[in-house]
């Protein structure tokens, strides 16, 4: 079945100067499950494809069922240089959260 | 030792809620009041602003507020620690002492950390072969060196922790790390041994909550934010602190806002890099070792942190000139709305291209359509599309060229697509760019200096 990441997670996105960071955060185990499953490092850098252009890390939070997201080079020079209207990436967060994927569970 | 202690933080960024800190200090019982004012390119727009006086430099929201805040804070004993201070900490106390004068007010010991501030010493730094490297592009310091406008440490907890012993009621400091500012209380308070790791990032983690302000009690909650209560009157966060580390993230009662393990998660994983190493002066703090719990009605508690030793360098902070920008914006409306801004954009960098113009980079976003989510913009039919913000941003090292562009947005109201407005506030001015240089410094080379200001 296909699901969006907002009806099983929320987040916060911020910057550290040309990166990005996209904290993901399940609210609940099954969703982080997931999370943890689905939305791999390589997908998020498939779906950021035009604004990162750099590699993407990912970090694992199950204490607080969280992933952490680094987009390298994804914020036109970062916060006080770029030309970007959201320079600092606030919105990077709820672009993630619209992500739609196909998963097996039921959820 | 106390039993517990209160830290109520006051300020997120300097430009947060101007209310926050009187509510802080006056709508329940708190023992601490910390202000964070500094974000990266803050230090450089002060460093200019003490360039053309040498009694500025600090934030000048500072007096104004302690007007305000003083008289309840010396009644109720509260202690205000905060970098605030700016490229200036020591001007910032004497306009604190001007207050404090003013409203009658003695025995009033303001705690100064200096030290901090290393602009005039990069030559020597470069000469003994320290480079301070970019961390990111691994290039020396000395590329930038003749365009540097701001360089400070980021002190942590240590001085602060000083001035309280010296009888501090109030700390300003410069550059300092925004968790440190709600560490040292607990560090003085309960006598934490620097040698403790675990507390250390017990009071760290606690600070990173409290940092942003309110972004932990439900403002920019991208959860269900809806179910906020009362965002108009939104209480700030306050650390509840235990000598064994404990912290109970909580607010005033009679405060809108919420505390939820979902908004303090979401303050946890704001602006983080990897989260086993958040490296501070003090530890490096696991944030994957943290706990939450909601033990009662806005009320988390957060426990079983663990720390690590910290490294053997402060983080450098540097701000550089690097060129100018301007930001020009149209409104078109329906029909076609689109059509018009992308039309609009074209035939302005064709007239761009005519004048011979050299920019580093061009940027066209439209508002209302894909300025937040770029490529990641759905396709929707544009009949229904009321309006779109056309807006294009420029950059580059020659002035006269960003001025030029400037010139260049007006005419598009008569000389371009129709059923366009908005273009009320005048020519866009070239603004300078003054871009981050982030690198690291050996601790032993420099100290941090505290001063007493008496009043």
């Amino acid at each position: 079945m296909k699901i969006r990441l907002i009806d099983i997670a929320h987040g916060r996105s911020g910057d550290k100067g040309d990166s990005a960071n996209i904290g993901l955060i399940a609210y609940d185990e099954k969703g982080y499950k997931i999370l943890e499953k689905y939305v791999t490092a390589d997908v998020v850098k498939k779906y950021f494809e035009g604004i990162c252009f750099g590699p993407v890390e990912r970090f694992e939070m199950p204490n607080i069922l969280a992933l952490n997201f680094i987009l390298h080079n994804a914020l036109g020079g970062g916060g006080t240089v770029s030309l970007k209207h959201d320079a600092q990436g606030k919105t990077l967060a709820s672009a993630l959260l619209r992500m739609e994927i196909e998963i097996e569970e039921p959820v | 030792m106390k039993e517990k202690i209160r830290i109520a933080s006051g300020q997120g960024f300097w430009g947060d809620l101007l209310e926050a800190p009187y509510h802080q200090v006056t709508k329940g019982p708190v023992d601490y009041l910390v202000m964070d004012y500094l974000a990266e390119v803050t230090m450089s727009i002060l460093q200019k602003q003490k360039k053309k006086n040498p009694e500025l430099g600090y934030a000048r929201d500072i007096p104004e507020l302690m007007k305000r805040i003083l008289p309840v804070c010396i009644e109720k004993e509260i202690k205000i620690i905060t970098n605030g201070g700016g490229v200036n900490p020591f001007s910032c106390a004497q306009e604190v002492k001007k207050v404090a004068n003013s409203l009658g007010i003695k025995n009033l010991k303001i705690g100064v950390v200096l030290g901090d501030d290393i602009l005039d010493r990069i030559d020597e730094f470069l000469q003994s072969g320290i480079d301070l490297k970019n961390m990111e592009t691994g290039e020396s310091i000395s590329i930038i060196k003749d365009r540097l406008l701001s360089a400070n440490v980021y002190f942590g907890s240590e001085p602060i922790v000083e001035a309280l012993k010296l009888g501090a009621q109030i700390v300003i400091t410069g550059r300092t790390t925004d968790t440190g500012l709600t560490l040292a209380p607990m560090v003085y308070e309960f006598g934490w041994n620097y040698e403790n790791f675990d507390l250390m990032a017990a009071g760290t983690v606690a600070g990173h909550i409290l940092e942003c302000g309110a972004q932990s009690t439900g403002g920019n909650f991208l959860g269900d934010w809806e179910s906020v209560p009362d965002m108009a009157e939104i209480g700030f966060p306050i650390a509840e602190a235990y000598p064994d580390g404990n912290v109970i993230i909580t607010k005033h009662e009679n405060t809108g806002g919420l505390v939820s393990i979902e908004t303090v998660a979401e303050q946890l994983v704001y602006e983080i890099g990897d989260p086993k190493n958040y490296i501070t002066p003090e530890c490096n703090a696991d944030f994957t070792s943290i706990k939450l719990e909601q033990v009662g009605k806005d009320r988390v508690r957060v426990y079983n942190v663990k720390g690590k030793p910290p490294t053997n360098f402060y983080k450098v902070s540097a701000a550089y000139f690097d060129g100018y920008s301007a930001v020009g914006t149209l409104t078109y409306s329906w029909p076609k709305a689109l059509t018009k801004a992308k039309a609009a954009d074209r035939i302005l960098r064709k007239r761009l291209e005519f004048l011979g113009l050299q920019f580093d980079e061009i940027r066209t976003e439209f508002l209302g359509y894909n300025a937040c989510f770029g490529p990641l913009a759905k396709e929707i039919d544009e009949d229904l599309i009321n309006e779109v913000v056309f807006r294009i941003a420029v950059r580059g090292k020659d002035y006269n060229a960003i001025e030029r562009f400037g010139r260049e947005i007006a005419p598009l109201v008569l000389t371009g697509p129709p059923g366009v407005t908005g273009f009320a506030g005048g020519r866009p001015k070239p603004s300078e760019v003054v871009a981050y240089w982030p690198a690291l410094i050996p601790k032993e080379l420099i100290k941090p200096k505290i001063e007493i200001v008496e009043v």
